[in-house]
């Protein structure tokens, strides 16, 4: 064996590995490792004082009581319900009307950047804000209601904010004038991405415009909504600024949501009963998920 | 003969559009339209943070006061109270100022480097850390919350600046490590080699010739993280501790604990104030918060 020795593979490019350390060091403890202990503590009956070891994990083993005890509490299921409605609500609508003003700002309309700009801004803004605003404009004894009133038609209603069988739609009124904006300019940047040729196509054959649209030009853009709606869907089921400004949770409980359940239980005591409601929201999260890595790892492989 | 004769007959190019077909009427009434609904919320509140509280029981909220004053937004800055503290928003303000500046300076360095590594130093282990964060990324916050809260104590840190400093570089760094290394990737790659050819080693040739190349991609990254920082509220609540509470959270106190008369001009004159910093880097930079937020859908 001659005296010069194989460098160490570990220590190969030694900068590059210092200088990645610390992602590397956030995605393993604080985004694997914090989900495997928020998953595992949910099956634990621990309360204010978080535990370790796989010892202190098997003397505070509960199996599956916390979720148990969490869809009989009537608050979790209000705030699944509220989530569930907030949820399909705001992406359908934000995914409709973000797709049709796309295709409005399309037709190579003059002043395309004001337009961007006027939808746009919102999105800017913080959830704290945008709630405080729309709070005021649905304040029924000041805002809407008040001013078609004022004007004569006095039995006019626009209570939701303080109805409790209608709170929640006002996160989603507030919700969509925050983040169509985004949807718009994403499927408009996916509009943009389709080649010139196929519109040519499509008018010589005589296909209408709106066919068009509806048969090939959305088909081709099935990547791009995926990855839309995963973003959307998945932005959704963190939603707590927003309804924390706009309504407090209230009337009563009527408009609170899961992360607002969370941040409570966690908080005074009911640590397990808390990462439990966590990992419900992991799961709905895995679930909204799945299309989105079927097409973003599977058309990697199909290379 | 027929085809030539046809062909002069429909000039080819595209059809030169009139300002007022009855489509295109259509098109621009419907932007408009929506485009009133967006600004709305802006306009009502504005004007009302302009009107003194007898303006605002007698009017309605869509008519402009034709005595404005920004008496509202004085007290909204120096005056208004969060329970007996009666310091107004200054103080979330500077808050804010000192947990954004920090977190957006680390957030991007730990971000561009990663990025920067993956795009030309790959190896192994740092490949799968960035498939597992860009999987990650979609985890809802509540999962982290409270792991956060151990690992920063066990860190030392939890309750201070530097614990919300720490937390806002671990959720910035899914977006931001692809947009790097999306655009690093980007660059050709005979400037890399050459580089390396001519000796110039890792961090040498990350200063001198991959960061000068990078400003537009740097100022996406620092308009996305300033906007990003300012609006949040959440790790602001849990991780600053009460002394370093953000302009958002203090926002929201004020507007929660007026006590007596609910004062609306100085509600919304505080809402103004917080949305501020956050709108006048939009309005400024329109093409490049775009591209930021736009990185996020085209993952390469």
């Amino acid at each position: 064996m001659s005296e010069m020795k194989r460098p160490n593979p570990l220590l190969r490019n030694l900068p590059a590995k210092l200088a990645t350390s610390p992602m590397i060091f956030i995605v393993l403890v604080v985004f694997v490792g914090s989900t495997i202990w928020t998953v595992a503590s949910s099956f634990t009956g621990i309360k204010t004082l978080p535990i370790f070891t796989p010892q202190e994990f098997y003397d505070n083993w509960v199996g599956w009581d916390q979720y148990v005890r969490l869809w009989k509490t009537p608050r979790w299921i209000t705030s699944i319900t509220n989530l569930a409605i907030y949820g399909i609500l705001f992406s359908g609508f934000a995914f409709i009307i973000g797709f049709l003003l796309a295709v409005l700002m399309d037709q190579k309309i003059r002043a395309e950047g004001v337009f961007r700009t006027i939808y746009l801004y919102p999105f800017a803004l913080s959830f704290i804000v945008t709630g405080k605003v729309w709070a005021w404009i649905l304040n029924p004894a000041f805002g809407l209601e008040k001013t078609v009133r004022d004007l004569g038609w006095a039995s006019f209603s626009f209570d939701w904010l303080t109805n409790r069988d209608m709170s929640i739609y006002t996160v989603v009124i507030a919700g969509l004038w925050q983040g169509t904006g985004l949807v718009m300019a994403l499927m408009l940047a996916g509009l943009r991405s389709i080649d010139d040729e196929i519109w040519r196509a499509a008018r010589v054959d005589g296909i209408p415009k709106w066919r068009t649209y509806l048969q090939i030009v959305v088909p081709m853009m099935r990547p791009v909504m995926i990855t839309i709606f995963v973003i959307v869907a998945s932005g959704s089921v963190r939603v707590y600024d927003l309804v924390l400004a706009l309504t407090q949770g209230g009337p009563g409980n009527s408009s609170q949501v899961p992360s607002m359940y969370i941040y409570e239980k966690l908080f005074v005591g009911a640590l397990a009963q808390g990462t439990a409601a966590s990992s419900m929201l992991l799961l709905a999260t895995a679930v909204i998920l799945i299309p989105w890595i079927v097409v973003e790892f599977g058309k990697k492989s199909r290379g | 003969m027929a085809l030539s004769s046809a062909a002069a007959l429909n000039p080819s190019g595209a059809k030169p559009k009139p300002f007022f077909a009855p489509g295109r009427v259509l098109i621009y009434a419907l932007l408009i339209v929506t485009s009133i609904y967006y600004l709305v919320p802006l306009y009502v509140m504005i004007i009302t943070s302009l009107k003194d509280l007898d303006q605002i029981r007698e009017g309605n909220i869509f008519v402009p006061t034709l005595q404005p004053s920004f008496d509202a937004w004085v007290k909204a800055w120096s005056q208004a109270c969060t329970g007996l503290n009666c310091t107004g928003l200054a103080p979330g303000f500077w808050n804010s100022v000192f947990i954004t500046i920090p977190s957006v300076i680390v957030s991007i360095a730990v971000a561009s480097i990663s990025g920067y590594s993956l795009a030309n130093w790959p190896f192994k282990l740092a490949e799968w850390c960035f498939t597992i964060l860009l999987v990650g990324s979609f985890i809802p916050y509540q999962v982290f919350l409270y792991p956060l809260v151990i690992i920063t104590r066990e860190m030392g840190i939890y309750s201070t600046l530097y614990a919300v400093i720490f937390v806002h570089t671990v959720f910035g760094l899914p977006i931001l490590t692809l947009l790097f290394r999306n655009y690093f990737a980007s660059l050709p790659e005979e400037l890399f080699k050459a580089a390396r050819v001519d000796g110039a080693g890792y961090w040498r040739i990350f200063f001198q010739v991959m960061m000068p190349m990078s400003l537009p991609i740097f100022t996406v990254a620092v308009i996305l993280q300033v906007t990003g920082i300012w609006n949040d509220f959440l790790f602001g609540v849990i991780y600053a501790g009460p002394t370093n509470y953000p302009m958002t959270v203090q926002l929201n106190n004020i507007v929660n604990s007026l006590q007596g008369v609910k004062e609306y001009n100085v509600e919304m004159a505080a809402t103004i104030l917080t949305g501020l910093v956050p709108l006048t880097i939009y309005f400024l930079s329109g093409k490049y918060f775009v591209r930021g937020i736009a990185a996020g859908a085209v993952k390469g």
